[in-house]
């Protein structure tokens, strides 16, 4: 069976801390969210996020076709999200290799010439037990600090070259030097290898996993590779966020953020009137009609106090994951009571604080509260808070951050519909994909993009 | 590239013949104001808004801008380390930046643009026009040079008019408080009719000056009433109003504009004729001076143009309808005094604002607020509110600075403009859809 091809459409978020993509298809379906760290290299953040979104979209596609062939039942939730474990894995383990080729292509031009042969061999066996262990961090109920590569090798890079290091009395210091050059070259590529054969070996993992589909595999196995068949055609695509300048975009491929956040908050809440995004750098207050075109917008100025950055600091401060500080307010019964969000300031605060005795919960439930206070300005300085009001960007996931947004919004404008939808860190980039479907439709074709 | 627009070799910088000209006149007023311990001139400091140039002129003092020093510190990028050493000096990080640059200047040897100590003033002579700011800085510089200050207080336009009260009290100002002094300072005698040849001047160039303002009303525009505007006003609201040198400027760019419109030309930009003009916009509040050209530039490639805007109007609103009178001339001060733009209430100044985007067929409005200027930040949210609905149109708010660099964030600013010029671009494509 030959390939077909089928009309997608590509939103690219360039935030200042995370890079979102969305798949879009010619119906105005979100079919596929990709992500990724931004780490100061637009470009390469560009493609890994756009081919995370082509990852997810090719899920959609699994969903669809089974879904129609009727294939697994009630079970098809729990499959898919099987595979796309068991994918993570074949990934993972892909980009292992990459990262110990890298690690030992630094060998070349006899940098490590006195000590070669035992840096193999503590490379080696450090690459060995990350590999050991690879199947477990991507276990059902497993628990990652984060999704991204990075953080994760190097989290257990950290940890298993520590113990080897003193094991086979090699110092520490050099594998750790080899490994943070190379693990910047890595994350730089997009991971490598043919992405239908991880599909193809992903789907053979699982389905000898569980014997009980034995009797579909062979059905499931072409409703796989008849999706594989299919090609994501790029019509046209819009970029958008804080790095959308320095990316090869002609300038009809880029828009706004507050435009495209208001746009994305519309289609994803046809009702929303007010939309506040609070991302890695800024916080915008959007005030938009009912067909998503912006009326009003303000947003913090160069002082990026109190956006998500903010919370960031404040986790390496506590070394903790950004993903744990939410949890963590949420355990305070008194919110202790900040004034300053300065990002600049935020280690001192939190030392001056816990200097004082303040508990850390108490603390951080504060720092929640006032992010959100001042958020609420920008806000009210774009026209206050109108029903629906949808809230967007990274913080949105936050629950901390969430709880005080609504308490804050009930006492200064009552009761208001709050939307926070799960995929809200995509807003600006189904905007952006939105935006590329409009454009195609009134005839614009995709000129100018490198 | 139209006849009277050359490339400058040096800078790379398309210049009118006109600024070309304004260069030369403000050169040769700092050579004038430097030399001044040499010729014996005697040297009077005032500020823009207010200034009754014409008065000074008639005791042969030498005028001397703070803020034009400022400003032009902050276009040659001096201003920050002068804003630091200020700081340094205890000024806090909230003071005016034009404050700060002018007190950083004087504590490093207070060179003028020419490279050339300045002279200390003879005189202070404070107009108080609506900001309490000048009042103080004033003070700063009377405790630093001890000389004879002169505060011609303004009354406020709070009810949005000008009384017989007000003038009459102005005028008492004038003749018991100002020409005594200022005839004690210059030992020169006052002579009215000498006032009354100014002003006659003075009218004749704001004459041309209030046509060159007008023309943006056509489309497009020949003129960008605020950066290019920054340039039409330096002479009138500097240290010319009032002399043959303004007159003779402003009659040679108000030819200048003619030819313009003649050729059907849009604005010259530093980079040379704008392209087509997709966006008419009218700006409230001061530029920022330190990325002057950045800012601009921020407009020009996305096809922006300034059509009219209130910071042109700061050193008088003639094109309201006031002149300089002869027949009545310490009235005429009075009332060019009360007038300026930085003494109006809200009120007026939302009603002016409104009036430009109708008059001049504007998108909308555009607020560049600045941080360290609250006189003319306080209340300019509401403004907008106001604007935007009287007349339908969207505004917008960006925030920078005067003349303290680390204010200005060009990433965050191009976000917000461009966010506003698609916003009006998204909002007129509805608006033909819904048609």
């Amino acid at each position: 069976m030959s390939a077909r091809e089928m009309k997608t459409f590509v939103g690219i978020d360039l935030g200042s801390t995370t890079t979102k993509s969305v798949l879009m298809d010619e119906n105005g379906n979100a079919i596929g969210h990709g992500i990724t760290n931004s780490r100061s290299n637009y470009a390469t953040a560009a493609r890994v996020a756009g081919q995370e979104a082509r990852v997810d979209g090719r899920f959609t596609l699994f969903r669809r076709a089974l879904g129609d062939a009727g294939l697994i039942g009630g079970q098809l939730d729990d499959f898919l999200v099987e595979l796309e474990r068991s994918f993570r894995l074949e990934q993972f383990i892909e980009r292992l290799d990459d990262l110990e080729t890298t690690c030992l292509g630094q060998m070349k031009g006899g940098r490590f010439a006195a000590v070669e042969a035992r840096l193999r061999e503590a490379l080696a066996e450090t690459f060995l037990r990350l590999r050991s262990e690879a199947a477990e961090l991507f276990a059902p109920g497993a628990k990652r600090k984060s999704d991204f590569f990075r953080d994760i090798a190097g989290a257990r890079f950290y940890g298993h070259a520590e113990t080897v290091s003193r094991e086979v009395a090699f110092p520490y210091e050099v594998l750790l030097n080899v490994y943070d050059k190379a693990i910047i070259e890595v994350e730089n590529r997009p991971p490598a290898g043919g992405l239908d054969e991880q599909f193809r070996r992903a789907l053979a993992r699982v389905l000898s996993a569980d014997g009980g589909m034995g009797r579909e595999a062979a059905e499931i196995r072409d409703c796989i590779e008849a999706s594989l068949r299919v090609e994501f055609g790029e019509s046209y695509l819009v970029g958008t966020g804080y790095g959308r300048v320095t990316l090869p975009f002609s300038k009809e491929h880029i828009r706004s953020e507050i435009l495209c956040h208001g746009l994305g908050a519309h289609l994803m809440y046809p009702r929303t009137r007010t939309v506040l995004d609070i991302g890695g750098q800024d916080t915008k207050g959007i005030q938009v009609d009912d067909r998503g075109i912006v009326t009003s917008f303000q947003m913090n100025d160069r002082c990026a106090a109190g956006c998500g950055r903010y919370l960031g600091y404040i986790a390496d401060e506590m070394n903790m994951g950004l993903h744990e500080l939410g949890p963590m307010a949420m355990k305070s019964e008194r919110p202790a009571r900040i004034n300053s969000t300065c990002t600049v300031f935020a280690g001192a605060e939190l030392r001056d604080r816990l200097s004082l005795g303040e508990k850390r919960e108490d603390i951080v439930a504060g720092l929640h509260r006032a992010i959100i206070l001042r958020a609420i300005s920008i806000i009210s300085r774009s026209g206050g808070v109108t029903n629906e009001f949808t809230f967007t960007g990274g913080v949105a996931k936050n629950q901390a951050a969430v709880r005080e947004l609504c308490k804050v919004v009930k006492d200064n404008y009552g009761d208001v519909a709050i939307n926070i939808n799960p995929d809200s860190i995509y807003t600006g980039a189904l905007g952006a994909a939105e935006f590329a479907r409009r454009a195609y439709e009134g005839g614009a074709r995709p000129e100018g993009v490198a | 590239m139209s006849p009277a627009t050359v490339r400058s070799k040096t800078a790379d910088v398309e210049k009118d013949a006109s600024m070309r000209k304004q260069k030369e006149m403000m050169a040769a007023h700092y050579d004038r104001l430097t030399s001044a311990p040499e010729t014996g001139e005697k040297v009077c400091s005032t500020f823009v808004p207010g200034n009754i140039n014409e008065l000074i002129g008639c005791f042969d003092l030498v005028n001397n801008l703070p803020e034009v020093n400022a400003i032009q510190n902050g276009l040659r990028r001096t201003s920050g380390q002068y804003v630091l050493e200020a700081e340094k000096i205890g000024h806090s990080e909230d003071v005016c930046t034009y404050v700060k640059s002018d007190i950083g200047m004087l504590a490093k040897g207070n060179v003028a643009p020419n490279g050339k100590p300045f002279p200390n003033p003879d005189v202070l002579l404070l107009s108080y026009t609506g900001c309490f700011t000048f009042m103080k800085w004033f003070e700063l510089l009377r405790e630093q040079y001890k000389c004879e200050t002169i505060m011609l207080h303004t009354p406020y336009m709070g009810d949005g008019k000008i009384t017989p009260n007000m003038i009459e009290y102005m005028v008492k100002q004038l003749r018991e408080e100002v020409i005594p002094k200022l005839e004690r300072v210059s030992g020169v005698k006052f002579d009215i009719d000498r006032l009354r040849e100014r002003l006659g001047r003075s009218a004749q160039a704001e004459e041309d000056l209030v046509h060159v303002l007008n023309s943006a009303r056509r489309r497009p525009t020949p003129i960008d009433a605020y950066f290019g505007g920054i340039y039409y006003i330096g002479p009138i609201f500097g240290a010319f109003r009032g002399t043959e040198d303004a007159v003779e400027y402003y009659r040679f760019l108000r030819a200048e504009i003619d030819a313009r419109v003649a050729a059907g030309a849009g604005p010259v930009t530093p980079e040379g004729d704008m392209a087509a003009e997709k966006y008419r916009l009218v700006v409230e509040g001061p530029p920022n001076y330190t990325n002057f050209r950045q800012f601009w530039k921020m407009f020009y490639d996305e096809g922006a143009v300034v059509v009219a805007s209130s910071y042109t109007k700061v050193g008088g609103v003639y094109d309201l309808g006031f002149r300089h009178d002869p027949r009545r001339p310490l009235e005429s001060l009075a009332e060019y005094c009360l007038g300026v733009y930085t003494n109006r209430s809200l009120p007026m100044r939302v009603d002016m604002l409104s009036d430009y985007i109708e008059e001049y067929g504007a998108d909308g409005l555009l607020i560049n607020s600045i941080k360290s200027c609250n006189s003319f930040s306080a209340g300019q949210l509401l403004m907008m509110r106001e604007v935007e609905k009287r007349t339908g149109k969207p505004g917008a708010f960006i925030e920078s600075d005067l003349v303290d660099p680390r204010y200005f964030s060009a990433a965050n600013i191009k976000n917000r403009l461009e966010s506003y010029f698609q916003m009006i671009e998204q909002r007129r494509a509805g608006e033909r859809s819904a048609a």
